[in-house]
């Protein structure tokens, strides 16, 4: 097992996919020439030429598109979408097209394409450069979204998103670009739909994905050590399929919940977990679920107000505070 | 290819109106061909009236948009392209289906919603498809199909093979933001593709020339150095000249080619539509220019067939299409335990290995 950052673990696996099947190619803004806007593609123009790395210009509806059609006829597109915000321009092609093609011609040509793209703010980028937007996504039947938390998850999930014959959003999270971890050598894969209990727990669970998943089992990893309270994080990595099996008997097991995101509160991801712990594990729940979430606002860009409409670990603690049991379990 | 108007050999603009139409059969086709075009389109004709008689007796439903009147243009289009070429169309395009060769049985299959329609039912008129006679798709978000097509022609490309794909779409497409898209990137890349607008002079109920800032739709191209023609769209011949020397300068140069081809359309924008913002003379006029019994008579005059053999091929057509009905009715709908089949293409991801 080597360290490595979470930039790292996507550049090796674009690259060692890039190897292995010559269908697979990479496109979008500044991916070549410039590296990419956060260096995920650094050195690949160099190594496989403009015919696999491809420049586009800033018209996202179009090569979007362009993406869904080349993998109707076969090849393996992974798009990058500069930020996450910037996908609006393309959502007809990922609502309408890779998102119904296969269903609605009846199963004739599948749509084999990952679009990657990182989310989140905190950066003073205002309302238009911080958003969350992976509800829409997750909510569309014909479509999968991963999110990933660690170096080594974001490398077995793109490479099953590469691999996969269905058009996948592949979530990234600009603040986990630097975060190091372990990543195991060789052609390994994570399964869609698998969500993993990144800390074992029996106080509570807080249920999660992406970079907050990361905060979750920091705060968890610490009041452990502190000898404060005992806390299970269920770290979702796919929202489309999602594992409902893993974090109902993580519930089931401590009794309590959070779910913690970084979207917004209303009819966001937290709204689908909370509804499936209450269908699948009502008996089993000592207190009603707690959602940690965005502010709704649009992000300002003065840094006061960014801060006060950001949600991170000393929100989570207070729900882990509020909401554990007075006595701690044995 | 010039990208100035083309004027037809008298010099007359080929979107004049008022005009009596004159096809002229040149001496060197074969007779089959002409004749088989002339079937075609007729084909396309006794399709779409049956299809509007099957929608008003709610064995079709949703929305159902006719090629009636655009037949030359169907024919012609397809005419002037190779088998091996992709076919991208949008929702009014059941007689490309037809004569990409997709049997008529199946489209209308499709259009009852029936587990042999060549989608298997889940695509309905709008959403025609068949791999097999590499017709990737009618869509029905006006434009969605542009950028896809020219992923397509991408892939060609990548792959360095031959074929070219050519993609359809109505006048009112060419004012949203997929159509410029889509020919910029086609042009900076050189695909081999060919955009093809029917210009049917109405998107719905909005006259063409009120939708764009230019009336004339091939002069777009030119923003992107494009090469693009306007045809008569009513002169089936015209259509395929005109497609076959598109198709060529996009195989032969990978370089994307416009084409627009003039026609009308001769019923409302779909089956329900009642067509009440045109006026009755406007109409009267545009089916004058109706393609199908110019070329009949054109054939007629050259001696390439006669009475009895138009009459052969009108019962020809009429057993075809009442064929495809009786077949449609009795097909079987999709299986309920279906329902949830295909919104997923098998995985083929191998195990985790960690």
């Amino acid at each position: 097992m080597a360290e490595v950052s979470f930039r790292q673990a996507l550049n090796d696996t674009l690259r060692e996919e890039m190897l292995r099947d010559e269908n697979v190619f990479i496109m979008g803004e500044e991916i070549g020439n410039f590296e990419g806007s956060y260096k995920i593609t650094a050195g690949l123009l160099k190594e496989f030429g403009p015919k696999r790395v491809v420049d586009t210009p800033i018209a996202e509806n179009g090569f979007v598109g362009m993406a869904v059609g080349a993998a109707m006829l076969g090849l393996r597109p992974v798009v990058e979408i500069m930020t996450f915000n910037f996908i609006a321009l393309a959502i007809d092609e990922i609502l309408n097209h890779a998102a119904k093609i296969y269903y609605m011609f009846g199963g004739q040509t599948p749509v084999p394409m990952v679009i990657r793209t990182p989310g989140g703010g905190g950066q003073q980028l205002s309302a238009t450069h911080s958003q969350n937007l992976e509800a829409w996504f997750a909510h569309i039947p014909g479509l999968q979204v991963v999110a990933p938390s660690t170096p080594s998850d974001a490398k077995g999930l793109l490479r099953t998103a590469i691999r996969n014959n269905n058009p996948v959003l592949f979530l990234e999270h600009l603040a986990l670009y630097n975060h190091k971890g372990e990543v195991p050598e060789g052609d390994y894969t994570i399964p869609f739909g698998r969500a993993e209990v990144t800390k074992e727990g029996k106080d509570l669970t807080v249920i999660s994905y992406s970079r907050k998943a990361a905060i979750a089992h920091e705060v968890a990893s610490r009041l452990e050590r502190e000898n404060k309270l005992s806390v299970e994080v269920v770290d979702l990595r796919s929202l489309r399929p999602l594992d409902r099996e893993t974090l109902v008997n993580s519930v089931k097991k401590t009794g309590r919940a959070i779910v913690f995101e970084e979207d917004w509160r209303s009819y966001g991801i937290g709204a689908e977990i909370v509804a499936t712990v209450q269908e699948d594990a009502f008996d089993y729940l000592d207190a009603p679920i707690k959602r940690v979430a965005s502010v709704e606002v649009p992000l300002p860009y003065s840094k006061p107000l960014e801060l006060a409409a950001l949600t991170g670990a000393p929100e989570l603690e207070d729900a882990i505070n509020a909401l554990a049991p007075r006595r701690r379990r044995r | 290819m010039s990208t100035e108007q083309q004027k037809r050999p008298d010099e007359r603009d080929v979107t004049t109106k008022s005009n009596s139409r004159v096809v002229t059969l040149p001496d060197d086709e074969d007779q089959e061909t002409l004749v088989h075009y002339y079937s075609q389109m007729l084909l396309v004709r006794r399709f779409e009236e049956k299809s509007a008689e099957m929608y008003n007796k709610a064995r079709i439903g949703g929305y159902c948009h006719l090629n009636l009147g655009e037949e030359a243009t169907v024919v012609g289009f397809c005419a002037g392209m190779e088998p091996r070429d992709y076919v991208y169309t949008n929702y009014r395009e059941h007689g490309y289906a037809i004569c990409r060769g997709i049997p008529t049985k199946t489209v209308m299959a499709e259009l009852f919603g029936k587990e042999t329609g060549c989608s298997r039912g889940r695509g309905g008129s709008m959403h025609l498809f068949s791999l097999e006679h590499r017709l990737l798709g009618g869509y029905a978000i006006v434009g969605g199909q542009i950028p896809l097509a020219t992923g397509a022609a991408f892939a060609v490309a990548y792959r360095g093979s031959d074929e070219v794909v050519v993609c359809q779409m109505g006048d009112g497409t060419t004012n949203g933001g997929p159509f410029f898209e889509s020919l910029n990137l086609a042009k900076i890349y050189k695909l081999p593709i060919v955009f093809f607008i029917v210009n049917n002079l109405y998107g719905m109920a909005m006259p063409a020339e009120k939708g764009s800032a230019v009336p004339e739709l091939y002069r777009k191209a030119h923003a992107f150095d494009i090469l693009s023609e306007r045809v008569d769209g009513n002169d089936v011949l015209a259509v395929r000249n005109a497609m076959r020397r598109a198709v060529s300068v996009a195989r032969g140069q990978h370089e994307p080619v416009l084409l627009e081809a003039v026609s009308y359309r001769f019923k409302g924008h779909s089956v329900i539509d009642p067509d009440r913002y045109r006026s009755e003379e406007e109409v009267k006029q545009g089916r004058a220019q109706d393609p199908i019994p110019a070329f009949a008579k054109h054939l007629l005059e050259a001696h390439l067939i006669d009475e009895q053999g138009l009459y052969k091929i009108d019962e020809q057509v009429e057993r075809e299409v009442e064929e495809a009905v009786r077949f449609a009715e009795e097909s079987p709908f999709p299986p309920l335990e279906s329902l949830m089949d295909y919104i997923y293409a098998p995985d083929n991801v191998e195990s985790e290995r960690r």
